[in-house]
């Protein structure tokens, strides 16, 4: 298809705007970190560093950020494991059901957070508080484990695809155990689409709130839902805009590794 | 050549072990495979989805607002026959088209420009640049959008004091701001797929830009689009948090089903009501699996 240089010139213009769209918002939470204004005038009427040093100290905050690195941790070392189980079974085999796998896996991602908190609340309410597991980090990884398995999938799927079986055959006809073969054959292979699994899943966990506020406990708080509780408190707000901060610029580095670790990056997947 | 040696000699050993027993037995090891997703997705997840189905069947409670647990249709029925929800119901639908169709327009060209026309180097970077905000935390981007629709705000300061206000309309603009990336990437990767040799023989055929992306394009991306729209549909259909912060006294399902399990403590209620959401999704991913829209997820 030959454009005219005045449609090229258009869509370029359209997707800049359109980067500049997505941006906009995040450099006013910036911004606004160093606004002196407690209120968010805009223009900002002067700069200051204070809200960072209040940040530094505020431990509701610091607590929130280390319960949200437990239950990632927590949430990412499951998702790996069930994540690259179910995706050699589906990409090495050919069994009946395998579509039905592969939709379950997609299915908590693709239904919406509030019917995932509301059915995992249900249970965690009427089969395991009964069994002694109360509200608390254990639920809110297992609920963010859910979720994040499709992410592992996905990227460790994509990678099996694109390397093949040859090498894994190759290796068990030079007479290789499987447990040598997967030591020095397929876990090579895989080992970077894992690294940027693990982080994308680990960046979802950070990030949830619906899923969290129906399987945490009120002493245990995730970052988001700190950030949530102190949203609308004049006297925190300026501190919840310097994590925003710091969080918008702290997502570049899972973004960016997991693109350089990943597969080709116009697989587009998330 | 010791280290050969070893190995081979080794190797014999082995074979009588555990390796040997799972090389032979494909089925063994591929049910060891899915055993544990399986039972991850199946019991917890399919069957919290199960739970929810009975506990909406349960009541509460009028006195001292416990769970009796006796089968009863009288939730459902309140649900379903009730005027309230379904408007609330249909408005919840409305936004979720509404963001999905303004995603999908938004995403064509930027996705377009993106794959066909713009550099390697620059779609490495487009494509991070579209990625990160979505790891940017969602709260604070809903914050960012409640800001700039303040009375007193960029928004307002930049259109001399016209703004939508807290609203319907705020909502709809944040839900599809913030939904974005996840239509664009889909849709992108569709590109991808999409040979520029199709283009081009549209092009040497005879077919000017406006027919090559009426009867080539759009046609081939279609899944894509369908693909992105899974998640545009899905997650607005299940947001209250973006509605509470920038929507005023808007409500939507999802705030409807909040309130009631945490505001009201009446669980049974609540997944009655999950059950409407549910039922609208299930719907559009069955709509949608004929597109082969899954693929693409």
């Amino acid at each position: 298809m030959r454009l005219s240089p005045g449609l090229r010139w258009t869509l370029r213009v359209i997707t800049w705007l359109v980067l500049l769209f997505l941006y906009a918002p995040l450099v006013i939470v910036i911004m606004n970190s160093f606004n002196k204004s407690r209120t968010f005038a805009f223009p900002p009427t002067g700069v200051t560093l204070k809200w960072w040093h209040a940040a530094s100290q505020s431990s509701g905050a610091l607590d929130a950020l280390w319960t949200s690195v437990k239950a990632g941790l927590g949430a990412t070392a499951i998702a790996v494991v069930l994540g690259t189980m179910a995706a050699f079974a589906v990409q090495r085999y050919n069994f009946f059901g395998k579509n039905t796998v592969s939709f379950l896996v997609i299915l908590p991602i693709a239904l919406p957070g509030i019917i995932t908190g509301i059915a995992l609340n249900a249970t965690f309410r009427t089969v395991f508080d009964p069994l002694g597991i109360g509200f608390g980090l254990t639920t809110v990884i297992i609920g963010h484990a859910t979720f994040c398995i499709v992410i592992v999938y996905n990227n460790i799927q994509a990678r099996l695809r694109r390397t093949g079986s040859s090498l894994v055959e190759a290796s068990s006809d030079l007479g290789a155990t499987g447990w040598q073969t997967f030591r020095f054959v397929t876990f090579p292979m895989i080992r970077t689409a894992l690294v940027a699994g693990a982080l994308l899943a680990f960046g979802l966990s950070f990030d949830e709130i619906v899923v969290t506020t129906f399987t945490s406990s009120p002493d245990v708080q995730t970052l988001p839902l700190w950030i949530f509780a102190n949203l609308f408190r004049p006297n925190q707000a300026p501190i919840v805009d310097v994590v925003a901060a710091v969080l918008i610029v702290l997502a570049v580095v899972p973004v960016w590794l997991s693109q350089r670790l990943g597969d080709d990056p116009s697989s587009g997947r998330i | 050549m010791a280290g050969a040696q070893e190995l081979t000699a080794a190797a014999p050993r082995n074979r009588g072990s555990l390796s040997a027993f799972f090389a032979t037995k494909r089925r063994t090891r591929l049910a060891i495979l899915l055993s544990a997703p399986m039972l991850w997705l199946v019991v917890a997840y399919l069957g919290s989805l199960g739970v929810m189905f009975v506990s909406a069947l349960w009541t509460t409670d009028s006195f001292t607002g416990n769970v009796v647990k006796t089968v009863s249709g009288d939730n459902l029925h309140a649900v379903y026959t009730s005027p309230v929800y379904w408007r609330v119901a249909w408005r919840t639908v409305e936004a979720a088209i509404a963001v999905t169709v303004i995603d999908a327009i938004i995403a064509l060209p930027v996705a377009f420009y993106m794959s066909k026309i713009a550099s390697r180097r620059t779609r490495l970077f487009m494509v991070v640049a579209v990625l990160t905000p979505l790891w940017a935390s969602y709260l604070v981007k809903a914050y960012a959008w409640r800001t700039l629709l303040a009375p007193d705000g960029p928004v307002s300061w930049a259109f001399a004091g016209h703004t939508p206000g807290y609203g319907f309309t705020a909502t709809v603009i944040t839900l599809a701001y913030l939904w974005l990336p996840f239509m664009v990437l889909p849709v992108f990767a569709g590109f991808e797929r999409l040979p520029n040799g199709l283009l081009e023989a549209s092009s040497d055929l005879g077919a000017k830009p406006a027919r090559t992306i009426r009867s080539v394009v759009l046609p081939m991306v279609f899944p894509a689009v369908a693909a992105g729209s899974i998640f545009t549909f899905s997650l607005t259909l299940g947001d209250y948090i973006a509605v509470g912060i920038v929507g005023g006294k808007t409500q939507f399902l999802a705030n409807v089903i909040y309130g009631q399990l945490i505001t009201a403590n009446n669980q049974p209620l609540a997944a009655a009501l999950a059950t409407m959401p549910l039922i609208a999704i299930v719907l559009y991913l069955l709509a949608m699996r004929r597109t082969g829209a899954l693929e693409n997820v």
